[in-house]
């Protein structure tokens, strides 16, 4: 993974210093709640409900053992013992004292973490795929990319007061495992015709309040001009976006008000000034960057004997054959597999991990993964490089601690949001709703049957939980004070991205497992044979789950 | 006379202040962009820009201006961050000035994009302003300031 030098570990360095003085400024008195805002949000810092929330980033999810270490101990000195990882794949505080911030922010700077653009107006952390560089499908490795990004977007002078919130994410595989249709840019690697790679890049996708599927601004960008071609459609939209509404200030408003083909124009206008200039990348940087992100030192190993003696364990021991189908993924190199550490067991909010769960993890990937640790938008972790060979051992340590729910891209692999419980923009709880359905549908035999299903729950139209994006999507509405959730079924987040459609009138949280359960009985009794719930969804239409669903409620 | 920071020092300003209200600005006044449009003259002649008020109008006279004030009508209104880069990356090599309400944690930015002068709203932190200007001694991205991005630095002292 990348290693700072001495010029980033400066930067951040001072970074720390500069927060330190405006929490020290902002102390005293002397700047006023509404200049300190923007500042702290920079820094990832929200005021919550209940406490301040620290968001602290992990570029495109890639961590290593040492900083997981290091994020146990800040838990447990600065916070309860616990932390819980974001949909954009950054690890979130909830219990941190203000105060005791920068102290926070210098400790992650000994482990060359940091919590700079994670809230805010500005670009946020760039995201990729969490199976980049081990993926069988993949064409190029992103993590290169989203590097150069990273340090490009850091402390940009230019977009640190855009019209709101900026969100990129690379995607290098066949498939889509970033959702890069519904952020601000996606950007996909693609090969032309005589094996060059270069990016797609899409403009004005998003979830939050007006969800929209991205549209194509360039259909082949030469790698070189990357960073030229990203400041320009940040500057267009840095000039043009509204500032009057913050709900029409994302660029994916601007570009449906402008049209993508005058929003290109647009961009390739303010390109002209741009391109070939000094960001013009260069093949030494790409030389570099991509050095940091070289395979591991990986065994010849036989994978068939690897194989037989798995399918041997798995058969003598059933529990751990349903973790192998459904938490391990193939691996690209033979007699590997990638890994999901699933954090959603029932009974805990999904995406939180204890203080000493973090430490074991860290411990296990330098036993087990080269010390490399990936965060997922679905709220789970990620051992990226496991011999075949040693699964049973690492799954037992697993199973030990909690964290081997064998249940990774089934029902109760929730993405949730931490809603109402904790966050002060939610207008409902999203926490209960998630583990009232883990426990309904606790039968593991059930949820196997009902095939992969993506299941996402926001406790606001902000969107945190993606439930625009879920096969089932699940939304906290307020109805005069009181909490309601609204269901929308047929979202999906692959390359043939679809936004979920509202089935109807909202329901009390006590109705919601009932309100699951006769979806999902819907399915079952509509499928075709193989065929999955979206699947049936898009031949069948939301029709007769309507029907059944407020048949029986109404 | 209001005191400002220009090219890291803190001095009094020599330009009269703005009247939107009259037809012809005197020689030595900051003009609006519809009274500056109006000079036949514009040798040695000082703009203010709102936001929302793009530069393109200026650059065909990017060497006559002396002084080109942007203003920010909160400092959460990034756009004349954008102004700058414009203004400077075109050749414009006089005074730019910020002035309304921006803070002075945004200096460095500020900086960075291009502006050499700040009227702040509030002069008594006029100092500690100026002290913000070092709070980086180091960036990533190509900026006025420092026209080549770091990773071309990097390759420089790696060879």
């Amino acid at each position: 993974m990348y290693v700072y030098d001495q010029y980033d570990q400066k930067i951040i360095d001072e970074r720390v210093a500069q927060y330190r003085d405006q929490t020290r400024r902002f102390l005293a008195g002397e700047l006023s709640e509404e200049e300190f805002r923007p500042l702290r949000l920079q820094n990832g810092l929200y005021v919550q409900r209940l406490a301040p929330m620290l968001r602290i980033a992990v570029p495109y999810g890639l961590m290593n053992s040492m900083q997981l270490r290091k994020l146990a101990e800040i838990s447990r000195t600065y916070d309860k013992g616990y932390a819980h990882i974001s949909t954009r794949q950054n690890v979130q505080l909830n219990w941190p004292r203000l105060a005791e911030v920068p102290d926070i922010l210098a400790e992650l700077a000994t482990v060359q973490m940091h919590a700079i653009q994670t809230s805010g107006n500005c670009i946020r952390n760039t995201t990729t795929d969490q199976y980049a560089g081990v993926a069988i499908d993949e064409l190029e490795d992103p993590r290169p990319y989203c590097e150069i990004i990273r340090q490009w977007s850091t402390l940009h002078p230019e977009f640190a007061f855009l019209p709101r919130k900026f969100k990129i994410a690379v995607c290098g595989s066949t498939q889509d495992r970033a959702a890069i249709h519904f952020h601000d840019i996606g950007i996909e690697l693609i090969a032309n015709d005589i094996g060059e790679t270069g990016f797609k890049v899409l403009v004005g996708g998003g979830l939050g309040r007006t969800p929209v599927i991205g549209s194509v601004v360039c259909e082949w960008l030469s790698k070189k001009h990357l960073l030229t071609y990203l400041e320009s459609i940040l500057r267009v939209y840095n000039k043009h976006g509204r500032r009057d509404n913050k709900y029409k200030a994302r660029i994916k408003i601007l570009v449906k008000a402008m049209g993508i083909d005058a929003f290109r124009e647009a961009v390739e206008h303010e390109w002209k000034a741009l391109k070939d200039g000094p960001s013009t990348l260069t093949e030494q940087e790409f030389v570099r960057a991509r050095s940091f992100f070289d395979a591991p030192d990986y065994q010849i190993l036989d994978s068939d004997v690897a194989n037989a003696q798995l399918d041997v364990q798995c058969t003598q021991d059933g529990i751990f054959g349903n973790w192998v189908r459904r938490n391990t993924q193939k691996h690209r190199v033979p007699g590997y597999r990638i890994v999901t550490i699933s954090l959603k067991a029932t009974g805990f909010a999904p995406g939180d991990v204890t203080a000493e769960q973090l430490e074991l993890l860290a411990e296990l990937s330098d036993m087990y993964a080269f010390g490399e640790i990936r965060s997922t938008h679905q709220q789970n972790l990620v051992l990226g490089d496991v011999q075949i060979s040693s699964l049973y051992e690492l799954w037992q340590h697993l199973q030990a601690a909690g964290l081997a729910t064998p249940n990774i891209g089934y029902l109760t692999d929730i993405i949730c949001c931490p809603g109402g419980d904790y966050c002060s923009l939610a207008n409902a709880k999203s926490l209960p709703v998630a583990e009232a359905i883990q426990t309904r549908f606790d039968d593991i035999d059930y949820m196997y049957d009902l095939g992969p299903l993506e299941l996402n729950i926001s406790g606001c139209m902000n969107a945190c939980g993606h439930h625009h994006i879920g096969h089932i999507g699940i939304l906290g509405v307020d109805k005069k004070g009181q909490e309601f959730y609204q269901v929308c079924l047929g979202g999906s987040q692959s390359k043939e991205a679809s936004i979920g459609s509202i089935l109807g009138p909202s329901f009390k949280q006590e109705d919601m497992p009932d309100v699951i359960d006769n979806i999902l009985s819907t399915y079952v009794t509509l499928r075709l044979e193989e065929e999955s719930f979206l699947e049936t969804y898009r031949r069948v239409g939301i029709d007769p789950f309507k029907e059944r669903v407020y048949a029986q409620a109404h | 006379m209001p005191r400002l920071i220009k090219q890291g020092h803190i001095l009094e300003d020599g330009w009269l202040p703005l009247n939107p209200d009259i037809a012809l600005p005197t020689s030595g006044q900051i003009c609006t962009l519809q009274q500056w449009q109006q000079l036949v003259d514009k040798n040695g002649s000082a703009v203010q820009l709102e936001a929302g008020q793009e530069p393109i109008p200026l650059f065909p006279f990017l060497r006559e201006i002396q002084l080109v004030v942007i203003n920010f009508p909160v400092f959460t209104d990034g756009r004349g961050f954008s102004y700058a880069r414009d203004l400077r990356e075109r050749g414009y090599h006089g005074e730019l000035r910020a002035c309304g309400h921006f803070i002075r944690d945004q200096l460095t930015y500020l900086h960075r994009c291009g502006f050499d002068a700040f009227q702040m709203a509030d002069e008594s932190g006029l100092d500690s302003a100026l002290a913000s200007l070092r709070d980086f001694s180091e960036h990533y991205q190509a900026t006025i300031d420092q026209p080549l991005p770091l990773f071309r630095r990097r390759a420089q002292t790696t060879h």
